[in-house]
């Protein structure tokens, strides 16, 4: 058996990656910029917390457990929905801060529904996030969001972040490909928020506040933008910095902002901004003319 | 056959007049020039065209429809595309992901098949890229389809940009100064890309120009603006010798002489 503490690490990490993989769809791919992803997160843990706890808790786990993760997905989703019509008419900084307002409104809202704790926090779960479960859902993640990207959806998501008018011009139906780009990335987020409240069995509302947002926008920049493989690996990375840094104590939070500066001066697109692993493209969409140099 | 029919289009940009009572009817497979100096708002009608600003005043009518009220991707969607004065391609995208983004609309598949790859998913995509390759190919662009955007030479851009308003398969094709820049030379391979394409993709074009050399030798008719406002019309030979076109272009003292 692997070490709990290892264990325990890569469940992280998966948790990290599903995070970072739905942040990338929205400010790496599409170019937008939202740090309401907490947000997302908080409503896939509460929602999921409470169909384990209040309302399947005698159902066999192995049902009720997809099934709350799915459910905290959905939910999630549908905030999406909302947070997406504003962002027809609005970009960049502006929407930032209509997303931001959104992650203050979901704290808030959960901090004053008694029912599920309040600013105490939501407890009961029981530890039903496990390595399998966690491998399953970053499988799942890489597969849908890589599917979407490489789809005419995708191509419109792309548009979007490099010319949103021309991308309209030709054809592109861009409320139609923000919808399902905030809808799939507020999907993810949920989910892991799901897993994340069924590993640590306890939540609460400040938990998904901006810092937290920032750690999943930080792992997105360090990794790259635009490029699922750059969203694993600096998920991955990301934790294990934290890991390994942690005998540093207070210290490490001076560490990694300052590796964080340094990446941005020297390679501002992080690892590997616009590249990607050629495991992930489809086989029709390689370049399949020979190289004649 | 009447394609695109104006009437009395007005537009403002606060209290500035940009277009004022401007009236257009193009036949199909007629290529119009719309000429004047720069802030006449030759770039403002297709931006009304288009559904980019809102049309406040006015009638703007397409094979039939009314656009007023349709959004830019659906105009798009009926059939019109444009290029742009300052080329706006998609940088960072490789030249074939350029093209294909104009098949955005002719592409059937829904939002659930693509998340699953499934068939309906596979088979027109596996279309979409045969059909960009094709296009590319007969431009002669094929080996450049998987470079990025931004590394093409000026003149492959403007080329490339043309090439993806001509994927998205329009009747209208709006050219909004595709000279610009040129030297005499590519001047000349441009008029004749011009009439070629024109000619094989079946194509109505209205023509925003500068260069006096193209717009006389490949229009058919041509439409003088001024501040706003409509100062001639006709045969290019009649334009030249206009003498409020004189006047617009070369300023009062020519004009009178």
């Amino acid at each position: 058996m692997i070490n709990p503490y290892i264990e325990l690490i890569l469940m992280y990490i998966g948790i990290n990656i599903i995070l970072a993989l739905s942040l990338n769809l929205v400010n790496g791919y599409m170019g937008e910029f939202s740090v309401g992803h907490a947000g997302f997160m908080a409503i896939g843990a509460y929602v999921a917390s409470v169909m384990t706890v209040l309302i399947f808790p005698a159902w066999p786990v192995l049902l009720t457990f997809p099934l709350a993760i799915v459910a905290g997905g959905l939910a999630a989703a549908l905030l999406g929905l909302i947070v997406a019509i504003p962002s027809f008419k609005t970009r960049g900084d502006y929407l930032a801060i209509v997303t931001l307002a959104f992650m203050m409104m979901v704290k808030s809202g959960l901090e004053n529904i008694d029912a599920i704790g309040g600013a105490r926090g939501f407890l009961g779960m029981d530890r039903l996030t496990n390595l399998p479960w966690v491998i399953f859902w970053v499988v799942i993640t890489i597969w849908v969001i890589r599917n979407f990207i490489y789809s005419n959806y995708g191509r419109g998501v792309l548009a979007i972040r490099e010319d949103e008018t021309v991308g309209e011009l030709m054809g592109v139906n861009t409320r139609q490909v923000k919808v399902l780009a905030f809808v799939i990335s507020a999907f993810f987020a949920g989910v892991a928020g799901g897993l994340f409240a069924h590993l640590l069995q306890y939540i609460n509302p400040t938990m998904f506040d901006i810092l937290k947002s920032t750690d999943i926008l930080v792992m997105v920049y360090l990794g790259g933008v635009g490029s699922l493989g750059g969203s694993i690996i600096g998920a991955a990375l990301f934790t294990i910095l934290l890991e390994v840094f942690r005998p540093l104590q207070v210290w490490r939070m001076v560490l990694i902002p300052l590796l964080l500066v340094l990446l941005m001066i020297f390679r501002s697109r992080g690892i590997m901004g616009f590249t990607e692993f050629r495991w992930l493209i489809p086989k029709r969409e390689k370049n399949d003319t020979p190289k004649n140099k | 056959m009447t394609l695109l029919k104006i009437n009395d289009l007005t537009h403002y940009f606060g209290g500035l007049c940009a277009v004022s009572r401007f009236n257009l009817t193009v036949e199909a497979n007629e290529l119009i020039g719309l000429i004047g100096p720069n802030g006449a708002g030759k770039s403002t009608i297709f931006n009304l065209i288009t559904g980019i600003y809102k049309v406040e005043k006015g009638e703007i009518n397409f094979a039939g429809q009314d656009l007023l009220s349709k959004r830019t991707n659906q105009i798009s969607k009926l059939g019109i595309a444009r290029t742009f004065q300052n080329i706006r391609l998609f940088n960072e995208l490789t030249v074939l992901d350029n093209v294909r983004i104009s098949h955005y609309a002719s592409l059937k598949y829904g939002p659930l098949s693509a998340l699953l790859h499934l068939d309906g998913y596979r088979s027109e995509e596996m279309r979409s890229i045969a059909e960009a390759k094709q296009l590319l190919s007969y431009f002669k662009m094929e080996g450049l389809a998987y470079e990025t955007a931004k590394n093409l030479a000026y003149g492959q851009q403007r080329r490339l940009e043309i090439i993806r308003a001509l994927a998205a398969k329009p009747q209208l094709l709006l050219l909004d100064e595709p000279a610009a820049g040129m030297n005499p030379n590519e001047i000349d391979q441009l008029m004749e890309f011009v009439s070629q394409i024109r000619k094989q993709f079946n194509l109505t074009i209205i023509l925003i120009e500068h260069q006096m050399r193209m717009v006389m030798n490949i229009c058919e008719r041509l439409k003088v603006m001024d501040f706003g406002v409509t100062i001639a019309e006709g045969k290019p030979t009649d334009i030249q010798n206009d003498p409020k076109v004189r006047e617009a272009y070369l300023g009062d003292k020519f004009g009178a002489a």
